[in-house]
C-alpha cells in the first residue's frame, strides 16, 4: 500500500454500531494507516457527506432508514471515483448469500478485527461492483433517483417526482422546484415504480398522488382530448387515446 | 386454570369449562342426535317431528351433564383416565335415568323397560363417542405444543436482534462498562425465559418486566427513535399470561415500526381488564416510503397458536391497519393465579 493514508467513511443508523466501528478502526491504524473522513447515519447522508469528503473505503450497513446500504452502494457508483464498499450487516442472510455469488465484500455485526483488517487491506485492490449485480442483489424499488453532475451525485427523492417524461435519449424528472434529464428508460422506471406512477401517455408516467384533476381540453378543428392536471405545473399533461382508461379508473378517488 | 397445559393434567380428559370443549360437546349430540332419530324414522315429517321430541330431551341431559362434569373437571383430569371414563359413563347414564323417569311422570309410556335399555345404550356409544374424540384431539395437539415451543424457541427472538444487542453492547465496554453489564444482564434475563419451558401460564407483571428489558435493549441501539406509552389501567394483580406473549409483538412492532424509520416514532401499548376478560392492544406507526421489508407474519402466528393451545376459543388475536398506524389486539380470559 502506498504512503498515503486509506480514507474511510462509516455509515450506519446505530450510533453504538458507529462507535464500535470506530474503536476497531483506531485498532486497526496501528497496522493500516487510516484517516476517518466522517460518518451518516443513512445513505442519503453518506452520499452528502462524500461529496465532500472523498473516501477510499466505505463501511456501509444494510438496514438503515430513508435510504438502505444497498441503494446507497447503487447511487455511489455514479461518482467519477466510486470508492470501495464494504457491506456490514447484523443479520441479513438472504443479502450475504447473494454477496458470496458475486463476490462483493461485507463483514458480519458483531464485526472483529481481524476480518476488518483483511477487508481494508485489501479494499484497494479490488475493482467496483457493477450497478447490475446491486439491482440484482437489491431489487426494491429505489427511494431516490440519482443523477450524475460533474462527478457529484444529486439525488431526488421518489417521493418528490410528480411526473417523468421521455425525451430523446433522456427522461425528464419534474418535481415542483425543478427538471433533471436522467439517462435511463422509461420503461424499466415504469416497472420498478409501478406502484406509484400511471402511465398515461408513451413517453410519460405521473405519479398518482399529484393528479389533481381530468379535464377535458378542445382545441378548434381538433378533437377533444383527456388531459391532466398536476399539482404545482401550470402544463397540462395529455393523455394518450390507448391510455384513456385511466382516466375512468383514476377518476373514481376524490379530486 | 382453564388452560390445557396449566395443571398438568394426568389424563387427557378435555376441560369441560372451557367454551370450545362445551361448543363441540353441544355440535357432537345435537348431529348424532339427528342421525339416530333419521335411523328409525325414513319419511321427513316423521323424521322431523322425531328429532324435536329427541333434542328436547337430549338438551336437557347435555346441559346438566356439562354442570356436573364442569364442576369436576379438575379432579377428573386428575385421576387415573380409565376411572375418569367410567365416571363419566356412570354419571350420564344417572342423569339420563332421571330425565327419563321425570318424563315419564308426565306422559306415562308403555314397554318402559326395553326403551331406557335403548337411552342407556345411545347414552354409553355417545359419551365414549364423544370422549374418544377428544383424545384423539388431544393427541394431535399435543405433538403440536411441543413443535410451536419449538418454533418459538427459533423465531422469537430475530437473529438480527440478537447479533445488532452484543453488537451495541461490544460498543459500550470500553466507554461505558457499567451500562454494558445492565444490557447483558437484561440479554440474559431475556434469553432465560426464551430457553425456559414456555408451556406454563406466568404473571402478567413477570411478563412486563421482560419487555420492559427488551425495551431496555433496543433503547441502546435505538436512542430516542424510541418512544413507548405504557397504559396499564388497573390491572387485576395476580392475572396470568401465556409466558412470551407480548415481548414478541414488541419486537416486531420495533422491526416494522421503528427501525425503518430515522424520525422517532412511539410503540402505545393499552392493558386492561374488561370483566372476565384481560385486553391487550399494541400498536405502531407504519413508516412511509421505505423499501419493503421481508415482513413474516410468524410471530403473530405463533402467537395465535399458542393462544388456541392455552385457551382454545375463548382468546383471540386481530391485527388492523389505520391511519398509518398497525394494531394487535389479543382478548384472553383472565386468569388468576394460584398463590
Amino acid at each position: 500500500m502506498s504512503g498515503a493514508k486509506l480514507r474511510v467513511a462509516i455509515t450506519d443508523d446505530e450510533a453504538p454500531a458507529r462507535n464500535r466501528i470506530k474503536n476497531l478502526l483506531d485498532d486497526v491504524s496501528e497496522m493500516v494507516p487510516i484517516e476517518l473522513v466522517g460518518e451518516a447515519d443513512n445513505g442519503r447522508k453518506l452520499l452528502e457527506l462524500l461529496q465532500k469528503h472523498p473516501a477510499d473505503v466505505v463501511l456501509l450497513d444494510i438496514r438503515m432508514p430513508e435510504m438502505d446500504g444497498l441503494e446507497a452502494a447503487r447511487h455511489l457508483q455514479k461518482l467519477d471515483e466510486p470508492p470501495h464498499v464494504v457491506f456490514t450487516t447484523a443479520y441479513d442472510d438472504y443479502a450475504v448469500s447473494a454477496f458470496e455469488l458475486h463476490a462483493i465484500d461485507y463483514l458480519v455485526k458483531p464485526i472483529r478485527l481481524r476480518r476488518l483488517h483483511d477487508a481494508l487491506s485489501r479494499a484497494r485492490s479490488i475493482t467496483r461492483i457493477s450497478l447490475d449485480v446491486l439491482s440484482e442483489v437489491g431489487p426494491e424499488a429505489r427511494t431516490h433517483l440519482s443523477i450524475q453532475e460533474r462527478g457529484k451525485v444529486k439525488l431526488v427523492p421518489v417521493a418528490e417526482i410528480l411526473y417523468l417524461r421521455a425525451e430523446l435519449k433522456y427522461v425528464t424528472i419534474r418535481t415542483a422546484q425543478r427538471e433533471l434529464l436522467l439517462e435511463e428508460s422509461l420503461s424499466s422506471l415504469e416497472e420498478e415504480f409501478g406502484d406509484r406512477f400511471v402511465r398515461i401517455h408513451r413517453n410519460c408516467l405521473v405519479a398518482r398522488e399529484f393528479i389533481e384533476a381530468f379535464e377535458k381540453e378542445s382545441k378548434s378543428g381538433a378533437e377533444a382530448r383527456w388531459v391532466i392536471r398536476v399539482r404545482d405545473v401550470e402544463e397540462a399533461l395529455p393523455v394518450s387515446r390507448r391510455q384513456q382508461h385511466i382516466v375512468r379508473q383514476l377518476g373514481k378517488k376524490p379530486g | 386454570m382453564a388452560s390445557i397445559s396449566q395443571n398438568a393434567p394426568a389424563n387427557s380428559l378435555p376441560d369441560f369449562r372451557n367454551l370450545g370443549v362445551i361448543l363441540r360437546i353441544f355440535v357432537i349430540v345435537t348431529a348424532s342426535t339427528l342421525v339416530a332419530a333419521a335411523l328409525g324414522n325414513h319419511a321427513i315429517a316423521r323424521w322431523l317431528e322425531a328429532s324435536a321430541a329427541a333434542i328436547a330431551f337430549v338438551l336437557p341431559v347435555t346441559i346438566i351433564s356439562l354442570l356436573i362434569l364442569g364442576m369436576a373437571t379438575s379432579w377428573l383430569r386428575r385421576i387415573d383416565y380409565r376411572v375418569a371414563v367410567v365416571c363419566i359413563v356412570l354419571v350420564e347414564l344417572v342423569i339420563v335415568t332421571g330425565i327419563v323417569q321425570f318424563v315419564w311422570l308426565l306422559i306415562p309410556e308403555e314397554d318402559g323397560l326395553i326403551n331406557i335399555a335403548r337411552y342407556w345404550l345411545f347414552t354409553v356409544l355417545l359419551a365414549l363417542a364423544l370422549i374418544g374424540y377428544f383424545d384423539l384431539r388431544n393427541r394431535a395437539l399435543s405433538p403440536a405444543l411441543a413443535e410451536a415451543r419449538l418454533q418459538a424457541l427459533q423465531a422469537r427472538i430475530r437473529p438480527h436482534f440478537l447479533f445488532n444487542s452484543l453488537n451495541a453492547v461490544l460498543s459500550l465496554m470500553r466507554a461505558e462498562p457499567r451500562r454494558a453489564e445492565t444490557a447483558l444482564e437484561d440479554l440474559s434475563e431475556l434469553f432465560r425465559v426464551l430457553m425456559a419451558d414456555n408451556r406454563k401460564l406466568i404473571p402478567l407483571e413477570q411478563e412486563l418486566e421482560l419487555c420492559r428489558q427488551y425495551l431496555a435493549i433496543e433503547t441502546l441501539r435505538l436512542e430516542d427513535r424510541l418512544n413507548v406509552e405504557w397504559h396499564l389501567d388497573d390491572l387485576p394483580d395476580e392475572a396470568m399470561v401465556p409466558p412470551l406473549i407480548l415481548q414478541p409483538l414488541l419486537e416486531n412492532a420495533v422491526y416494522h415500526g421503528i427501525e425503518p424509520s430515522a424520525q422517532p416514532g412511539t410503540i402505545s401499548i393499552h392493558i386492561k381488564q374488561n370483566s372476565e376478560r384481560l385486553e391487550m392492544i399494541l400498536s405502531n406507526p407504519v413508516p412511509k416510503m421505505t423499501r419493503s421489508q421481508s415482513g413474516n407474519k410468524m410471530a403473530l402466528a405463533n402467537i395465535e397458536e399458542r393462544l388456541q393451545l392455552h385457551f382454545d376459543a375463548e382468546a383471540t388475536l386481530a391485527t388492523k391497519s389505520e391511519d398509518g398506524r398497525f394494531e394487535v389486539r389479543i382478548i384472553l380470559p383472565c386468569v388468576k393465579g394460584e398463590r
